[in-house]
């Protein structure tokens, strides 16, 4: 039996597109226990959105994360309209499913690709990153621009899908299923991958529901939950969503990254069916319930009440939470990621594994630190970020501080 | 495996990306080859902010909405001064000006060496 040795991971390191830090316990070459420690992309944001007004904050919202910005800007904005009690136009609730589907699909492309890339296939890399210019121009065509589209509004949508682009978007649909199939027959009939794959950073489904899972990485383990399918919202209660289990290509679940690859894959196709049934049912009306800005302002100046609203994500579940008190700024504001339930499952998933599967599995549930890292706790000037230990710790010595000014009374 | 020609088809094709800009392309150009012309932007576009100060009413309601600051009000003139620098192009100024003063253009290349020049300042 060798001794058991540690090795660090990050948080600036060429295999994690993001910083966080990872702490191993290893003997030989198999991890025997995982720590880790997010904390390092903190900006602020939710401080930045209490001193603005909530059509300032949707901007910001939308800048919290690149990848998947209209989930936080949906997220965002319905937990306003929640709160205030604005009604959104049923054509606005088409728009903005389209829009969330289209990031589905880019997300999910990229993801793929680069999952191959850890793996060692950068040929399959380059596809993806092709592949997906596709989603981009088209959402450029749709929104004007290709990242942070600002499409979304309070109350509604800024730009229009009309009929005559009904005709470019169908021509991507089928261009995703072509390439839908591409994917499905790299994935689940190249040996290596399938070798690197299967069997890999297993989550099975109990410590799924246990360490509260979502997303793509709840369903590979077999967890029948998607946002969409469970809480209707959008215009997903009239398309009718189903969450896709992988257990529909290969009959069984095993809970490992092969299985959440094949979710993934699935959910490509799956999004390209919503956008072409949102296209096909989409309601004529108006965009916004109110076009005047100013009008909106006061109203949301001079509402109270909290909102929470939830969204499926590429990722998973993504929660915000709004409090309204007839004030010109948003009283409270707070986003759960998706990433931040998932990376709780990556200890579980890293148990047992190889050094050499440990980006293959952090890859696998597409972490996105930028959005989970939403609070980071600094000791005084030191730098030094605290962690939950050291809390208790203060925690403990504030109490004792206490008891000896109460002692000294006496 | 299906991949592999898609693969040799790519061996033969020229290269995707453009290079960069002509205007920011080198003075000397022996050793490029062909210059591209960017690819246009589509019609929605949003990019630098263009402002007409002689229609400008001084209503404030772009510096009310401006998630980045990037509006400056000048209350001696009641006039807005625009810092581009700040600016995350959202555009919602645009949509909210009463007398349409501001516009988005399609202009997106905003590097200069100088954070004075007036290329980042509209007023
Ligand atoms: S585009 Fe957005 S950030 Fe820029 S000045 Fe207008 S409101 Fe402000
Ligand atoms: S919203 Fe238009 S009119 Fe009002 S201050 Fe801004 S630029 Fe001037």
């Amino acid at each position: 039996m060798h001794d058991a040795y540690k090795m660090f991971l990050g948080p600036v390191h060429p295999a994690l597109e993001e910083p966080i830090f990872f702490d191993f316990k290893i003997v030989g070459e198999k991890v025997i226990a995982t720590n880790l420690k997010p904390g390092n992309a903190h900006r602020g944001i939710e401080a930045l959105g209490m001193k603005r007004n909530p059509i300032q904050v949707l901007y910001l919202s939308e800048r919290i994360c690149g990848i998947c910005s209209v989930s936080h800007a949906s997220t965002f904005s319905r937990a306003v309209e929640a709160a205030a009690g604005i009604e959104v136009p049923e054509r606005a609730d088409y728009i903005r499913t389209i829009f969330c589907e289209l990031e589905r699909l880019h997300s999910h492309i990229l993801w793929a690709g680069l999952l191959a890339h850890e793996i060692g296939f950068h040929s399959v890399l380059h596809y993806g990153m092709k592949v997906r210019e596709d989603v981009m121009d088209l959402l450029e065509y749709l929104s004007g621009n290709r990242v942070n589209y600002g499409v979304y509004v309070i109350g509604g949508v800024r730009r229009d899908i009309p009929k005559e682009k009904h005709e470019k978007i169908r021509q991507s649909i089928k261009y995703y299923n072509a390439a839908f199939e591409k994917f499905k027959d790299v994935f689940l009939n190249d040996k290596t991958i399938r070798m690197r794959t299967e069997g890999v950073g297993v989550l099975t489904k109990n410590d799924a529901l246990k360490l509260c899972a979502v997303g793509p990485t709840a369903r590979g383990s077999g967890l029948n939950k998607d946002t969409r399918q469970d809480w209707s919202y959008l215009a997903y209660g009239d398309i009718g969503v189903k969450a896709q289990l992988p257990s529909q290509v290969t009959g069984k679940i095993n809970g490992d990254v092969l299985d959440r690859t094949i979710v993934r894959l699935l959910e490509i196709k799956q999004s390209a069916e919503i956008i072409e049934r949102c296209i096909d049912q989409m309601p004529k009306g108006s965009l916004v319930s109110e076009p005047k800005a100013a009008v909106i302002l006061s109203r949301l100046k001079n509402a109270e009440g909290e909102g929470i609203a939830r969204t499926e994500a590429p990722r998973g579940e993504l929660h915000h939470y709004v409090r309204l008190a007839k004030k010109e700024v948003v009283d409270t504001w707070k986003a759960k990621a998706p990433t931040y339930n998932n990376l709780m499952a990556v200890p579980v998933m890293m148990k047992d594994a190889q050094i050499a599967d440990i980006p293959v599995i952090i890859c696998s549930i597409d972490p996105c630190i930028a959005c989970l890292d939403r609070v980071s706790i600094i000791e005084g000037n030191s730098g030094k970020s605290m962690n939950k230990y050291d809390l208790h710790e203060l925690c403990l010595r504030k109490s004792e501080m206490f008891g000896k000014i109460e002692r000294g009374h006496q | 495996m299906s991949i592999i020609p898609t693969l040799l088809k790519q061996l033969v094709k020229k290269p995707f990306t453009n290079p960069f800009p002509k205007k920011h392309a080198p003075n000397k150009v022996s050793d490029v080859k062909k210059i591209n012309d960017p690819i246009p932007v589509p019609d929605d576009f949003r990019g630098k902010i263009k402002y007409d100060r002689a229609k400008c009413i001084g209503c404030r309601m772009c510096v009310t909405v401006c998630p980045a600051n990037a509006m400056e009000y000048l209350p001696k003139e009641k006039k807005i001064k625009h810092h581009v620098l700040r600016c995350i192009m959202c555009a919602e100024c645009v949509d909210v000006c009463p007398v349409k003063a501001l516009s988005s253009s399609k202009e997106f290349l905003l590097a200069e060496t100088d954070k004075k020049s007036p290329n980042l300042i509209e007023k």
